[in-house]
């Protein structure tokens, strides 16, 4: 966004990175995180969709909800929920690092939370494989054969698919973005004056985390 | 907004259409206007593709038998007409086009807060749309543009995942040019431009914007489990696997009855300015225009239920879905008095702009009260899935969105591409549109309250005589919507060279030359004044 600079305005380190629309840094800042708060938003209710359907189906089938989640792996999805909140911890370590200027620091913590992210991916691969195995992924292995109730059993299986399938995939685009910043604070593009980018990051990071801390007790523990 | 910025010296010649000729300065172009530009070229294809599956619609109904087309090629034919329409041209229409065009501008803003997300949105519409062709290509689709489940997930034998997922793409497209705007607006204003003095074109659209944000995903979910069952059979809704379709309908309609605001609310905007500006008046009760438009952005969030009172939902759910409904209607109506009572004593002129836009007052009235006369449980009983109800929702969706977008194209075409259309032409294709419109859509009205069902290609003898009205008035509106499109372009090569405010309207758009330089303004405007400031005498009594 840095191919005009703001009319006549001295250039100092931030005005820089100013786009032409913008006024000033300030201004930028300002539209940048609101612009991914609003993204954020139009996550809750994209997520929202799946929530409701789930409380819906919860409702209906008791049992057959407490059932499938005794299969859930409770052990494997605790590790992953550790490790997502140290990626949370280590992004905000992150955005600290960016707002001192400590350049070195913020890479090793990109790179932190990247290799987390990545620990949860590989993780929740073993939890599907696992599944896989059991014979309890709907439509394309599904053969249940610990009792009653296997139709609505299933829905909750269907649910946890879709549910952690597109958690997997915000967390995908995640690493995505992390491989990105890490490109980019490595040209040392981030200073105390603008680290936007990596801010706006970290929220995105945090949001997904969060989808997480609602999906694991929900599929796994009750 | 504080930055001393220093005014860019322009020659009068270089705007933002000659800056730049070759093809990849349009296709890789930041440009709100531009982008503007790009959308309107491609909603008016979409346009033209969708008018087309209605005229075999129309033609098949011509006779009572099922004679042109068998039951199958119908049901696709219908389909394809409401998924091209609703998706791809009544959602995009006023907000992607005059929105983006108009929305930094009356700002004050040299561009949308995110210019590649906002020509991201473009491509992203485009891709939706290369998605909903190929399924036309592939033999089309027969789930009506609902898509509802179980037919869709389970028996329906077309191309349902391509085009739903041509709606999915399409909806993201959407979704961002929200973002846009309300960042747009919440930060970028010119110095002095308060929310008190905003444009209420503006305020229509940030309502617009909240449904976008707030509905889009909801419907984008839904159709991501719909696939996922047709696909995998992964069940959510199919009762054989443990699902319930009703709950397709919920999250369905949930996004999709706000998106019909999405598909109003814009135009509402484009009627309070052409209103005014022909008025030469302020607009009576600014607070209360503008609000209302946030009342039905957010009340639309809570009729949903009230396409469902024959699907199963209890009688006391349809209770309170429907008295919602009839507050929805509240707002709505406020904003017709308030246009009314501005014209009331103003000294009113009948340029093109305006006939649509009284054309708009009167048939979005109609298309409201039948609304809510839909919304009366015991009425819904007998009208539910007649032609009552396409006849409503035409007087909404045409009577009142495309009648706006074509009073708005109007209106801002001048400052748009710095050319004057033929007026002559533009009056009488007016006219043709308003009784084609009317002759085309009010005998349905009849013919579902005498119980024609919508949806089948043959019916009985005696519906005949209204029928062949209904068609005969759809040629009459396609004429009226084909002359436009000939003295548009037209006007591009001999048309008359457009002043900055031809038709001496306020708002700081006709502030800059027509058509605009690439970053809008020569200098950043300051607001000093109401927006529709038209009587002088009548502000400064006010303040």
């Amino acid at each position: 966004m840095s191919d005009a600079h703001v009319g006549t305005l001295e250039h100092t380190h931030d005005e820089e990175h100013v786009a032409h629309q913008f006024d000033n840094a300030q201004q930028q800042y300002e539209s940048g995180n609101l612009g991914m708060w609003l993204f954020l938003l139009t996550e809750v209710m994209f997520f929202g969709g799946m929530f409701g359907a789930y409380a819906v189906y919860r409702t209906w089938y008791p049992d057959a909800f407490e059932i499938a989640s005794r299969t859930t792996n409770i052990p494997l999805g605790a590790m992953n929920t550790l490790v997502l909140i140290v990626s949370s911890l280590t992004m905000a370590l992150g955005v600290q690092s960016a707002q001192l200027g400590k350049r070195k620091r913020l890479a090793w913590m990109i790179a932190l939370t990247m290799f987390f992210g990545l620990v949860f991916l590989g993780v929740k691969a073993a939890e599907y494989s696992e599944k896989w195995h059991h014979q309890h992924v709907p439509g394309l292995n599904w053969n249940w054969t610990e009792g009653e109730g296997g139709r609505e059993v299933q829905i909750l299986f269907c649910l946890y698919f879709a549910m952690t399938g597109m958690h997997a995939m915000h967390m995908v685009v995640g690493v995505g973005i992390m491989t990105w910043l890490l490109i980019t604070a490595l040209k040392g593009r981030y200073s105390p004056a603008y680290y936007n980018p990596v801010e706006i990051s970290g929220l995105y990071w945090h949001f997904v985390d969060i989808v997480w801390i609602f999906l694991f007790p929900l599929l796994y523990l009750i | 907004m504080s930055a001393l910025t220093e005014p860019r010296h322009y020659t009068s010649e270089l705007n933002y259409l000659n800056n730049g000729w070759t093809l990849k300065s349009w296709l890789l172009t930041k440009d709100h206007k531009r982008i503007a530009m790009l959308y309107l070229i491609s909603i008016t294809v979409f346009f033209a593709l969708g008018g087309l599956f209605a005229a075999a619609v129309r033609l098949e109904l011509l006779t009572p038998p099922g004679d042109l087309m068998d039951a199958e090629t119908y049901n696709k034919m219908f389909t394809m007409h409401g998924v091209i329409m609703i998706f791809f041209f009544l959602i995009p229409s006023v907000p992607a086009t005059l929105g983006n065009f108009l929305v930094p501008m009356m700002v004050g803003a040299k561009d949308l807060a995110f210019p590649r997300v906002n020509l991201l949105s473009w491509y992203l519409y485009v891709l939706g749309g290369i998605f909903a062709i190929y399924a036309a290509v592939q033999g089309g689709v027969d789930t009506g543009w609902t898509f509802y489940t179980p037919y869709s997930s389970t028996y329906s034998n077309t191309a349902v995942i391509v085009t739903a997922m041509g709606a999915f793409v399409a909806g993201f497209s959407s979704i961002l040019t929200g973002l846009n705007f309300i960042v747009t607006v919440h930060k970028m204003r010119a110095p002095g431009l308060t929310w008190g003095r905003l444009p209420l074109f503006v305020w229509a659209h940030y309502a617009t914007s909240l449904i976008q944000l707030l509905g889009t995903p909801v419907v984008a979910i839904t159709l991501v489990l719909m696939m996922l069952e047709r696909g995998l059979r992964i069940g959510f809704f199919d009762p054989a696997l443990g699902g319930d379709p009703v709950l397709f309908q919920h999250l369905f309609w949930f996004y999709s009855h706000p998106a019909v605001y999405i598909m109003i609310l814009p135009g509402m905007g484009v009627i309070s300015e052409i209103v005014t500006c022909f008025s030469r008046k302020h607009v009576f009760g600014y607070p209360f225009i503008a609000g209302s438009s946030l009342a039905i952005a957010i009340l639309g969030f809570f009729v949903w239920g009230h396409h469902m009172f024959v699907a199963g939902q209890s009688t006391y759910a349809s209770m309170v879905f429907s008295l919602i409904t009839f507050f929805v209607a509240a707002p709505s109506a406020v904003k017709v008095f308030n246009w009314t009572a501005t014209m009331y004593k103003g000294s009113v002129s009948y340029a093109t702009p305006m006939l649509y836009a009284m054309g708009f007052i009167g048939l979005f009235t109609i298309g409201g009260v039948t609304g809510v006369m839909l919304a009366t449980t015991a009425l819904d009983l007998h009208l539910h899935d007649t032609y009552f109800v396409v006849a409503h929702f035409h007087y909404v969706m045409v009577g009142g969105m495309v009648m706006a977008f074509m009073g708005g194209l109007h209106f801002w075409w001048p400052k748009m591409t710095g050319r004057m259309y033929h007026e002559i032409w533009a009056r009488i294709s007016a006219g043709l549109v308003f009784i084609g419109f009317n002759l085309t859509f009010f005998p349905q009205f009849i013919l579902g309250y005498m119980g024609m069902p919508r949806r089948y290609h043959a019916y009985p003898e005696e519906f005949v005589v209204l029928n062949v009205m209904s068609t005969a008035g759809s040629s009459v509106l396609g004429v009226g919507y084909l002359l436009p499109a000939i003295y548009f372009i037209y006007s591009l090569y001999r048309g008359e060279q457009a002043p900055p405010n031809p038709f001496r309207a306020k708002g700081l758009e006709w502030e800059t030359p027509s058509p605009p330089p690439t970053e809008n303004f020569l200098t950043t405007p300051v607001v000093t004044e109401d927006a529709y400031a038209y009587a002088e005498k009548e502000v400064k009594a006010l303040v």
